[in-house]
């Protein structure tokens, strides 16, 4: 399938400030797929993550819309291997940090079941607080 | 595989090392066991683990965004604690801190070279808290498995009462020791500390690729049922390469790896049970410590009849 893509001022501003919150410089992602072969969630994940770096790149908000940044666990497996050094954990987070800003939650505490809650760690319960809202 | 045995000198119980402790809020509740054991483990190699007064938060994961200051703060907190127990003459001249919890040592350690490196953050820190002396930037956040390394696995072999003989442990890693590299104790693809320390305690440690497999982590929360197929994968496979049990550092791992197992029993039949220890509740085992501080009955899978097989406990 061909889709064509315009690149707007608007596509550079949301490249930009991926780049400016995740310190990195997507634009460097040459669509190797390491990151993608050897993500252990990404079976779980509707686009890759050498999608969303390319989605990124081209400054398409679309990617906004997909819940893989969503099931990323933050694992560094992908920062220690890519071939550029661009660390993609911290791409995905900030794509999800663009989100949370808004003061949208990915995570609905009042639906965590009591039986759940009773035995969770807090580990686990702060850091999906810290992940999943704003 | 096994570490030469060198001429190294014997504990005597004389030489003391007294080091800042910062345990987390897991490690006071549902890993109490890794806690005590560790505690207890640690004082048999004449290590006294020094709880740091009036420990916070360390924020649990690292804040990842670039122009997110605000929460590096509470661990930056916790470095001034570790500070004034030099100040006040608790420890000496002692500026390491030792972490049991993997997620806390991944957040304190990277918070404290995102500071180290970065003079202008560690400023504008520094001015937020008005109330507290300046963090200097002095810490060093070592992971525990780090200061038994650094002790000597000969140490913690000559301490051994009870030799694990027999019993077959698959070490599990996952992330927060291992990645990013910078924060790493050990070989990001391939680590090797817990199987040198499980070799240490006379047990035989069982490799598999899944070692640095991530569990899921914090996902346990919001979709448990990802995590169960992950741990289906690490179990498993650590099944098949024969081992009878796992070991792990990490409450997140450990409650992921073990409680879930009942999630990963109802959607898989063919599944069967595995112990997961903290390794430390194996060093307590093996140095035949006080029966208290193994705290089995917070592990999901009780453990204790593949111990009494090996006649490990009675």
């Amino acid at each position: 399938m061909i889709k064509k893509v315009e690149i707007t001022p608007e596509n550079d501003k949301f490249l930009n400030k991926v780049n400016e919150l995740s310190g990195q410089v997507v634009t460097l992602c040459e669509q190797c797929g390491t990151c993608s072969g050897g993500c252990p969630l990404v079976a779980e994940m509707d686009i890759t993550p050498s999608q969303w770096m390319r989605l990124v790149q081209l400054g398409l908000k679309e990617v906004l819309d997909y819940k893989a940044v969503w099931v990323c666990a933050s694992c560094f497996t992908c920062t220690v291997r890519c071939p550029r050094k661009i660390d993609v954990s911290k791409v995905a987070e900030a794509l999800r940090q663009i989100i949370l800003r808004k003061a949208i939650d990915y995570i609905d505490l009042k639906a965590i079941p009591k039986e759940e809650l009773a035995c969770l760690p807090q580990i686990a319960l702060v850091s999906a607080c810290r992940k999943f809202t704003g | 595989m096994t570490t030469t045995k060198t001429e190294t000198p014997k504990l005597t119980g004389t030489e003391n090392i007294k080091i800042p402790y910062y345990p987390g809020c897991t490690l006071k509740t549902t890993a109490k066991n890794f806690e005590n054991s560790a505690v207890a483990a640690a004082r048999a190699l004449g290590i006294e683990l020094l709880e740091i007064p009036r420990w916070n938060c360390c924020g649990t994961v690292f804040s990842l965004t670039d122009d997110d200051l605000i929460h590096h703060v509470a661990s930056v907190r916790n470095f001034i604690r570790v500070q004034e127990m030099n100040d006040y003459g608790l420890v000496k001249n002692e500026n390491r801190l030792v972490t049991l919890c993997a997620m806390c040592f991944n957040t304190l350690k990277s918070t404290n070279l995102r500071v180290k490196n970065n003079a202008e953050d560690l400023k504008k820190i520094n001015d937020l808290m008005y109330r507290e002396e300046n963090y200097g930037g002095k810490v060093e956040v070592l992971h525990f498995l780090e200061l038994l390394k650094s002790l000597g696995f000969e140490k913690i072999r000559d301490r051994v009462k009870k030799p694990l003989k027999g019993l077959k442990i698959a070490p599990y890693y996952g992330c927060m020791i291992l990645r990013p590299q910078e924060i790493g104790i050990d070989d990001p693809e391939d680590p090797t500390i817990q199987r040198d320390l499980l070799l240490s305690l006379g047990a035989d440690s069982v490799d598999t690729p899944y070692k640095r497999v991530c569990c899921g982590s914090y996902q346990t929360v919001k979709e448990k049922n990802i995590v169960a197929e992950l741990a289906y994968d690490i179990l498993s496979h650590a099944r098949k390469e024969g081992a009878e049990a796992m070991a792990t550092v990490c409450p997140l791992c450990a409650f992921n790896l073990d409680h879930r197992q009942k999630e990963v029993k109802a959607s898989h039949s063919d599944f069967e049970e595995i112990p997961v220890f903290y390794v430390t509740q194996l060093m307590a085992i093996a140095f035949a410590l006080e029966n208290e501080c193994y705290g089995f009955d917070q592990n999901y899978v009780d453990p204790r009849p593949l111990l009494a097989s090996k006649s490990l406990i009675k």
